[in-house]
């Protein structure tokens, strides 16, 4: 049994009005940063996980973000897998 | 008649529904734990009540929906038991997908805490004995209660009548500045396809007592009582 570590960056869908992303990017251009542009905020989780393999450690964190960790109705999620 | 009120870890109007149920509308009523896998009795209808369930950790409702008792109010509702989801209730509806769609942050961005007016939209058990001209004032606390679906799903909504409640003015009108959160189509209650289970983000426990200066949340549920009555 090998132990991996994932980290999941979730972001609202493209698409879906991102209210924070939008008030930060309103802000960054009230303080002159108006080179910045598409402001997106979303969440960051990291965890450790217990399998035999990369495949299989995928399998179960892509499982866990489609039942629990993102909502696929309104989120998007990358995952970053490596065997530690 | 009996209802059963679900209690998660960090509902807050559990108690105010269950005084809402039994001594406004005067009907039985239960408060389930949510670590039971089972109903002790049979229930007329269950409610999911308002709060902040396991903190709103994640996303609001998300990690309520896996209690043990949520299976059996999946199962319950399938078969189709009445289920009504207030506030935080609505939002574990949707992420068990019993209800369609989302509760996003406010557009506002804040949470918001104060009367707003409803509308019935459509005929469901719930706003059987209501009418399209009833103006209801009800309380909204919330910061996510700002209602997403994709354009299919709205379309289906509207095609089924399915929303049953629209945030209005105090005329009555379903306008852009009537609309707290920013709900699609100002969104404020929808039944599922069978009209069996209903989410709401206005509290009409907390307007059931004239005490309080309301009782308007009490013509819903009575609404709803009235028609268990009837079948």
């Amino acid at each position: 049994m090998k132990k991996f570590e994932a980290k999941i960056r979730i972001t609202l869908r493209k698409g879906i009005l991102d209210v924070q992303g939008k008030t930060v990017e309103n802000a960054l251009h009230s303080i002159d940063f108006q080179m910045i542009s598409n402001v997106r905020i979303g969440k960051y989780v990291v965890l450790n996980v217990n399998a035999n393999n990369f495949d299989e450690a995928m399998q179960i964190v892509e499982s866990a973000c489609k039942k629990l960790i993102a909502n696929p109705i309104i989120e998007d999620f990358q995952i970053e897998l490596s065997e530690i | 008649m009996y209802f059963g009120i679900v209690v998660f870890p960090g509902s807050n109007c559990d108690h105010d529904a269950y005084y809402a149920l039994s001594v406004n509308a005067g009907i039985s009523v239960d408060l389930i734990w949510h670590k039971e896998h089972t109903f002790s009795r049979t229930y007329d209808c269950i409610v999911l009540p308002g709060g902040f369930s396991y903190g709103d950790y994640l996303r609001c409702g998300a990690i309520a929906r896996f209690s043990p008792i949520m299976d059996e109010v999946i199962r319950f509702a399938k078969n189709g038991g009445y289920v009504i989801g207030i506030c935080n209730g609505f939002q574990i509806l949707t992420e068990c997908n019993l209800l369609p769609g989302v509760l996003l942050k406010n557009t506002s961005l804040s949470f918001i805490c104060k009367d707003v007016f409803l509308k019935p939209t459509a005929i469901s058990p719930f706003t059987q004995s209501l009418t399209y001209d009833d103006i209801l004032r009800i309380p909204i606390a919330h910061g996510e209660g700002n209602y997403f679906a994709d354009d299919d799903t709205i379309k289906e909504l509207e095609d089924n009548e399915q929303i049953v409640f629209k945030y209005c003015d105090n005329a009555g009108n379903v306008t852009e500045l009537a609309n707290p959160n920013g709900s699609i189509k100002n969104i404020a209650g929808i039944v599922n396809k069978k009209r069996n289970v209903l989410g709401m983000m206005p509290h009409p426990e907390r307007y059931s007592d004239k005490i309080l200066g309301c009782d308007d949340g009490l013509k819903i549920f009575n609404s709803f009582i009235n028609y268990l009555r009837l079948i």
